[in-house]
């Protein structure tokens, strides 16, 4: 069938409609449960966090709670806002700039006893640099 | 005074781009006077944009401290190739070179362009003034790059360690050139939209700077996603962070372009739409500088966090997207039908391939966007990484991969010919794939087990446009086509073969040690310290072997002074099915060193693949530019 030129221009224009629209669907049903939400210790200290779902964790490490467990790979540290606290485990070589004292952001999920379990630790990349979610919350103080 | 002469440059340029604006609106009366006139403006801005690009440059090789810039950004006792690459490692710098590309191809255009007739190309040359004007007063009132210092320090701050790799000298520039390269196809579209001049002419104008820009956006993604694997050591090769979306966006709508305009010069079709996609892959370009430059997203690059810039760069975008949007709509009515075709025929192939791309476009912009406007609307703030983009990307991918297969063997307007036999080869692999899968790693994922099997498939099915064709009259374009899906499919059998097959191990060894990963035994040898030209180092020494073979790895933490910061520098062995990573990390109270290893068969391949993408655009660029130039030799000869 050959189509009408006037025709396939509908056709055409149906087409990328119909083509952003499944787009902008499949988005939304990835984003529903794929989106890492960001929390901080007071916000998981207020129950805001469910348990075993992906999500990102931040604040400031505090000075003095880094322990290394026997095996030389997992450490244990705490992370803080100032207003709660929150236990970390990480099993893995930490990035350059985690030391105790500065900011941090893990990625991870919260096990049943409020422990959160980090796969990742987010690199930054240098000593200027603060996620904006910790600016925000450096700001509002 | 150097500082001060790039200055002036910049300020006649941005002169001259609003005298060009002016011109172009008054072209097309007396017959060449202005197009003279509208053509050396536009030389001399080129030529002045890049003479202060090249005094930035000046004052970074002599680090002359008195410059903010340099004193922020860079140290006396750095490498030289350092100096010169850091000139663009900042912002102001890299807005600099930025606005210098686009200068450039605005002059490039001026002078070379003969296809299109005065008014479009007049129109067109406005456009790119317009363009460059808005840039220049980004520049000029929000970013001087040549801000001085009173009084100036003894010496700089230096440039981020991370930074200090050959890739700065390479990786920025070419994805710059990509993304500015990608303004003259917006402005041929504006020219073509105003002027009411929308066809083959057009498109063949268009074509060759959408194929370069490609090219370019390629090779610098490729290079990119190198340079972030072995720099970060984080042993993964896209990270789907924002600033790489940033450049992955514009690529998809160049990729998209780069089709529909072969329909519009060939076939006369698709003008709507190749115009829309001329718009949207520029204006991706400058969203993605806006994400880069106003550290609006939670991003390991963004070392720019300056409301001001990031306000002012969307007003820019909003002007320009916005302008151009309206001029679309209003326009596009009085642009012509193009010629008919069938459903299943070339045209409708390279449908398919633009509708898949943009639903592609779609999901990495709205993943990459939605923290924004999620904190926008609810106050909730979250990120938007992997999961996400490799379970909703990853399958669209594939489905292109698969009509990669078919699609490029198909006729121009209707092919009634049976599909099947042409199909055969590819699927036919792809299923004896699928099935050894199954036989020999019944354990891996379904993505990387369908990536595996259509990337085998797509190997023998993107060489058979080429078969059946004597080998030597087969144009240049079609050899570069066969070879850039060949790249494609080579790059997907890469990832598919990363994410299936990929072997860590992390452990906590002391020197003596032997530690297993893979197919390889390595033995932890020892820790030394070694100095560099501007860092110290821990170096570790690894003797890793594989039934006969053996190799020494030594990955390095470094120390740099200035700033000071810590980097880890991974080992990285290649040999032709894979590649050994080796990552160095701290010591533990107890003698006891913490490594990481990983073991990834076949990743080399992503980079073949992409190196290869870019040969195939390269081919293509050549074959056509030198056919069109043996045409217009004939026809002047013809003519006298």
């Amino acid at each position: 069938m050959t189509v009408k030129p006037k025709h396939q221009r509908l056709i055409l224009v149906v087409l990328a409609v119909a083509a952003v629209i499944g787009a902008v669907l499949l988005a939304m049903w990835g984003l529903q449960d794929r989106a890492a939400y960001f929390f901080t210790p007071s916000d998981i200290a207020a129950g805001k966090a469910q348990p075993d779902r992906a999500m990102r964790l931040g604040g400031m490490v505090v000075k003095g709670s880094l322990k290394r467990d026997p095996d030389g790979l997992t450490i244990r540290f705490t992370v803080s806002d100032t207003h709660a606290e929150t236990p970390v485990v990480f099993r893995g070589i930490a990035p350059d700039l985690f030391k105790e004292g500065n900011g941090v952001v893990a990625e991870g999920r919260l096990d049943a006893n409020g422990l959160f379990v980090a796969d990742n630790i987010l690199a930054k990349h240098d000593e200027r640099y603060m996620p904006p979610q910790m600016a925000g919350e450096a700001a509002a103080k | 005074m150097i500082a001060e002469a790039g200055l002036a440059a910049l300020w006649l340029a941005a002169a001259l781009s609003a005298l060009q604006l002016a011109l172009s609106f008054g072209l097309g009366g007396e017959q060449g006077r202005e197009m003279r006139a509208v053509r050396a403006v536009a030389l001399a801005q080129g030529l002045l944009t890049l003479f202060a690009f090249g005094a930035l440059i000046a004052v970074f090789l002599n680090s002359d401290m008195s410059v903010l810039l340099v004193a922020e950004n860079s140290h006396s006792q750095k490498p030289w190739i350092y100096k010169f690459a850091g000139a663009w490692g900042n912002h102001e710098g890299s807005m600099l070179l930025w606005v210098a590309v686009l200068a450039l191809a605005g002059a490039v255009v001026a002078l070379f362009e003969r296809r299109l007739d005065e008014r479009t190309l007049g129109a067109t040359l406005g456009a790119q003034a317009a363009l460059a004007l808005g840039f220049f007063a980004f520049l000029l009132f929000a970013s001087n790059p040549f801000e001085r210092l009173n009084p100036a320090p003894l010496d700089g701050r230096g440039l981020n360690p991370l930074l200090q790799d050959p890739g700065l000298a390479f990786h920025p520039p070419t994805l710059y050139l990509g993304y500015v390269g990608l303004s003259v196809a917006f402005s041929l579209a504006v020219g073509g939209l105003i002027q009411g001049n929308v066809g083959p002419a057009l498109a063949r104008a268009m074509r060759p700077w959408v194929l370069a820009a490609w090219i370019l956006l390629t090779l610098g993604i490729t290079a990119g996603s190198y340079w972030a694997y072995y720099e970060l050591g984080w042993g993964g090769w896209w990270f789907w962070d924002p600033v790489e979306n940033a450049s992955l966006m514009p690529w998809l709508a160049a990729t998209a372009l780069l089709h529909s305009v072969n329909v519009l010069a060939a076939r006369g079709g698709l003008r709507a739409w190749t115009m829309m996609l001329a718009l949207v892959a520029f204006s991706m370009s400058m969203a993605g500088t806006f994400l880069v430059r106003s550290g609006i997203l939670t991003s390991v690059h963004a070392f720019a966090v300056d409301p001001t810039r990031g306000t002012f760069i969307l007003a820019l975008l909003a002007l320009y997207i916005g302008g151009a949007l309206t001029l679309f709509a209003f326009r596009i009515a009085d642009v012509k039908e193009g010629a008919p075709f069938e459903l299943v025929s070339r045209e409708g192939g390279l449908v398919a391939n633009n509708l898949l791309l943009s639903v592609i476009l779609g999901i990495v912009f709205l993943g990459t966007l939605y923290p924004l406007i999620a904190e926008a609307l609810s106050g909730e703030k979250l990120s938007v990484g992997p999961p996400y983009f490799d379970s909703v990307a990853g399958p669209m991918a594939l489905v292109l991969a698969s009509l990669m297969m078919i699609a490029p063997q198909l006729r121009w307007r209707r092919d009634a010919a049976p599909i099947l036999p042409r199909l055969a080869p590819g699927v036919l692999v792809a299923l004896a794939v699928l099935v050894g899968t199954f036989i020999l790693t019944p354990g891996i994922g379904l993505l990387p087990r369908l990536g595996l099997a259509i990337g085998g498939g797509l190997l023998p099915a993107s060489l058979q446009p080429l078969i059946g064709r004597s080998l030597r009259r087969t144009p240049l374009a079609t050899w570069g086509m066969a070879i850039a899906h060949f790249g494609v499919a080579t790059a997907i059998l890469g990832m598919a073969s990363d994410s299936a097959f990929t072997r860590e191990q992390l452990a906590a060894a002391r020197p003596g040690e032997t530690v297993e990963v893979g197919p390889w035994l390595v033995e932890f040898r020892s820790v030394s310290p070694v100095a560099g030209p501007n860092w110290t180092a821990l170096e570790g020494e690894l003797r890793a072997s594989k039934g006969s073979g053996v190799t020494v790895l030594k990955p390095q933490s470094r120390f740099f002074p200035s700033p000071p910061t810590t980097t880890n520098e991974a080992a990285i062995d290649t040999s032709w099915n894979g590649q050994l990573y080796a990552v160095l990390g701290e010591q533990d109270g107890q003698g006891r060193w913490q490594l990481r290893l990983w073991w990834k068969p076949f990743v080399t391949l992503i980079w073949l693949g992409g190196i290869l993408i870019g040969l195939g655009g390269a081919l293509a660029l050549v074959g056509r530019m030198a056919r069109e130039r043996r045409q217009r030799i004939r026809g002047e000869e013809a003519f006298a």
